[in-house]
C-alpha cells in the first residue's frame, strides 16, 4: 500500500458549518446532517435541509457503510501532489442512509466493481485524517 | 408547452482559429476581434448592437463584466448580462438574447465568448462544495467527474471501450475537413484512441478535449432585421434548459442527464421530432457526453448509442444525421467556454449552406446542445432555415 500521509496535496477548505464533518471523521465517526422535519439525511453540509428547507437539522452518526456507485482509476491527477501514488482509485459511495460522497477508495488496482459494499475508514492523506472507504473483508489493509 | 414568439434569428457569426498559446494577449482583445468578425458577417456596425451577453471568464475583470466589455467595445447597450452555464453558456445566450428581444428591451444582441491561454493558469481560489469535498480525495475536476459518469454508463449497459472510442475517431475524422481544427491533419482511428494514454479510467487522452485559446461570437436579432443581412437567417425554433446539480456526487442520475428534458422542451417548442433534425451539433467535452446525449435525445435506447451510430453511417457529412461536422470540440479543440458556442456557429454554417467541403446536403434543421460542469447544466436549441 502506498503511503498517502506524505503527499503534498491540498486538504479540505473547511468552514465553521462543515468543520464537524471533517473533525468527527478524523476521530473515526462518519457524521452527516439529518433533517428533523422531513427525516432525510443529506450531504454535503448546509444550514437548511435542501429537501424541505427546514432549519431543524442536526449532525448524526451514520453506519459508515455503503455501495460503490462508480469509480475511476486516476493516472494523470489534476494536482501534481498526487503523482507519487498514481494510479489510485476514487469513487462515488452511496451511503446506506441515502446520500452519496466522493471519496478515496483504498484498494489495489482493478479490484473494484460497481455495486461493491464498502466501509468508512479514516485515512491520513497529506497529514490530515480524511474519511475514506475500504472493503469490509480486509482485502486491503490501510496504512 | 409554450412556443417562442416572436422568433429571433441569427444573422452573424465569428470564430477565431484555435491556438494552444497566446502569450500576453488579453481576453478582452480576443473578444473584440471575434465580435468584429460576427458584426461584419451580419453586415452591421457596432451602432446597431443594443444588447450584449458575455461569459464569466473575462480574466481581467472578475466583476462588472458586461460593463467592462461594453466600455472596451465602445457599446452602450440597453440590455447586458453575464451567462454562467459552463459549456452551456453559448447556447444559453442564444435563447436569452431572443427572450430579451421579445421583451422589447433590445433588437440586436451580440453574444460573445473567448479565452486566452497564457502561462501559468492560476489555480482556482474557490471556497465552495466543489472545492471542499472532491479534490482532497484526489479527484481532479472534470476528467474525474466524466470518468465516473462513463464507468457507470459502461457498467449499466455493458458498453465496450471501443463503442466510445468510435466517437473520438469520428470527431477526428470530421476535423480533417476543417482546416481551423486543432487536429486538422491528425486523424485518429479507434485503435489509436484506445492506445492513447489512460488519464482517468475509462477515459483515454483522445477522448478528452484539448484546451485551446479562441473565441466565438453570434449576432441574434429580430427575424425582420435578419432578412436585411447578407446571409440566410437562421431562426431559433425552440430552446430548453435544465440544471440539476453541480458536483458529480450530487448527480441525480449518472447515465442520463439534464439535456434529456432540455432537448424535449426545445423539440416540443419547434414542433419537430428528433428524426426531423438533419444536423446534430452535440456538445462533446468527452466521448461519454455524446453517447449519453444520443440516448437522451431519444435517437435510441439506453446503452444503444454505438449501434445507432453504426446504423447512422458514422458522424460525417454524408451520415444520415451528421454529428459535429466541424470536428466537435474533440477535433476542433475546446476554447474554454467558447467551445460550447462552436456548436452554434457550425449549425449556422450548415443551415446557411456555406460549410464548404463538409456541407451537409439539404441541411434545414439542427439540434445544438450545450453542457456544463458535471453533466449538470444543459441547454438545447433547435435552429432552422425556415421560420
Amino acid at each position: 500500500m502506498k503511503d498517502l500521509s506524505q503527499l503534498d496535496v491540498p486538504g479540505p477548505t473547511k468552514t465553521p458549518l462543515t468543520a464537524p464533518f471533517w473533525e468527527n471523521a478524523a476521530e473515526g465517526k462518519l457524521t452527516i446532517q439529518k433533517c428533523g422535519s422531513c427525516g432525510e439525511h443529506f450531504f454535503y453540509p448546509r444550514p437548511l435541509c435542501p429537501n424541505c428547507w427546514s432549519s431543524d437539522v442536526a449532525w448524526t452518526e451514520v453506519r459508515g457503510s455503503g455501495r460503490l456507485k462508480s469509480f475511476s482509476q486516476i493516472w494523470k491527477p489534476g494536482h501534481p501532489g498526487w503523482l507519487p501514488v498514481t494510479p489510485y482509485l476514487v469513487g462515488l459511495v452511496e451511503l446506506d442512509e441515502g446520500p452519496t460522497l466522493l471519496s478515496h477508495i483504498l484498494v489495489e488496482r482493478n479490484e473494484a466493481k460497481i455495486g461493491d459494499r464498502l466501509e468508512f475508514i479514516p485515512q491520513n492523506i497529506g497529514g490530515q485524517m480524511l474519511p475514506c472507504f475500504k472493503y469490509p473483508d480486509n482485502k486491503e489493509e490501510p496504512v | 408547452m409554450r412556443h417562442l414568439s416572436p422568433r429571433a434569428a441569427i444573422s452573424g457569426i465569428g470564430e477565431l482559429k484555435p491556438v494552444r498559446r497566446t502569450e500576453g494577449v488579453t481576453t478582452l482583445e480576443l473578444l473584440m476581434q471575434v465580435s468584429a468578425l460576427a458584426l461584419e458577417d451580419a453586415g452591421i456596425g457596432p451602432d446597431q448592437v443594443d444588447g450584449l451577453l458575455v461569459g464569466p471568464q473575462v480574466g481581467e475583470t472578475p466583476q462588472h463584466v458586461p460593463a467592462m466589455v461594453s466600455e472596451y467595445f465602445g457599446l452602450q447597450p440597453t440590455m447586458s448580462n453575464m451567462v454562467d452555464l459552463g459549456g452551456a453558456s453559448g447556447p444559453g445566450m442564444i435563447w436569452r438574447a431572443a427572450a430579451a428581444i421579445a421583451a422589447g428591451q433590445c433588437e440586436t444582441v451580440l453574444c460573445v465568448l473567448g479565452n486566452h491561454r497564457n502561462t501559468p493558469a492560476p489555480r482556482s481560489p474557490n471556497r465552495n462544495p466543489a472545492r471542499e469535498f472532491d479534490p482532497p480525495f484526489g479527484a481532479s475536476g472534470a476528467n474525474t467527474s466524466y470518468a465516473l459518469l462513463m464507468q457507470a454508463h459502461m457498467a449499466a449497459f455493458g458498453c465496450a471501450a471501443e463503442d466510445y472510442a468510435v466517437i473520438a475517431a469520428g470527431a477526428r475524422g470530421n476535423a480533417q475537413l476543417n482546416p481551423d481544427a486543432i487536429f486538422y491533419g491528425q486523424p485518429a482511428d479507434v485503435d489509436e484512441v484506445l492506445a492513447s494514454p489512460m488519464v482517468a479510467s475509462p477515459l483515454h487522452l483522445f477522448e478528452i478535449v484539448m484546451p485551446v485559446a479562441g473565441g466565438d461570437a453570434v449576432v441574434v436579432t429580430t427575424a425582420e432585421n435578419a432578412k436585411e443581412g447578407p446571409h440566410r437567417p437562421v431562426h431559433l425554433l425552440g430552446a430548453g434548459e435544465k440544471i440539476t446539480h453541480r458536483v458529480v456526487s450530487q448527480a441525480p442520475n449518472l447515465t442520463s442527464g439534464p439535456l434529456k428534458p432540455a432537448m424535449a422542451r426545445a423539440l416540443s417548442q419547434s414542433c419537430l421530432g428528433i428524426e426531423q433534425i438533419k444536423f446534430l451539433s452535440l456538445y462533446d467535452c468527452y466521448t461519454i457526453m455524446v453517447a449519453t446525449t444520443i440516448e437522451d435525445a431519444g435517437l435510441c435506447g439506453p446503452g444503444q448509442f454505438a449501434n445507432w451510430l453504426r446504423d447512422n453511417g458514422g458522424m460525417g457529412p454524408q451520415a444520415n444525421q451528421p454529428i459535429n461536422t466541424h470536428g466537435g470540440q474533440l477535433g476542433f479543440g475546446q476554447p474554454d467556454l467558447a467551445g460550447g458556442m462552436t456548436h452554434v456557429v457550425e449549425a449556422v454554417r450548415q443551415i446557411r449552406g456555406n460549410a464548404g467541403e463538409r456541407q451537409i446536403p439539404d441541411c434545414e434543421t439542427a439540434l445544438v446542445t450545450g453542457n456544463g460542469a458535471t453533466m449538470s447544466e444543459a441547454v438545447a436549441l433547435v435552429l432552422g432555415g425556415a421560420q
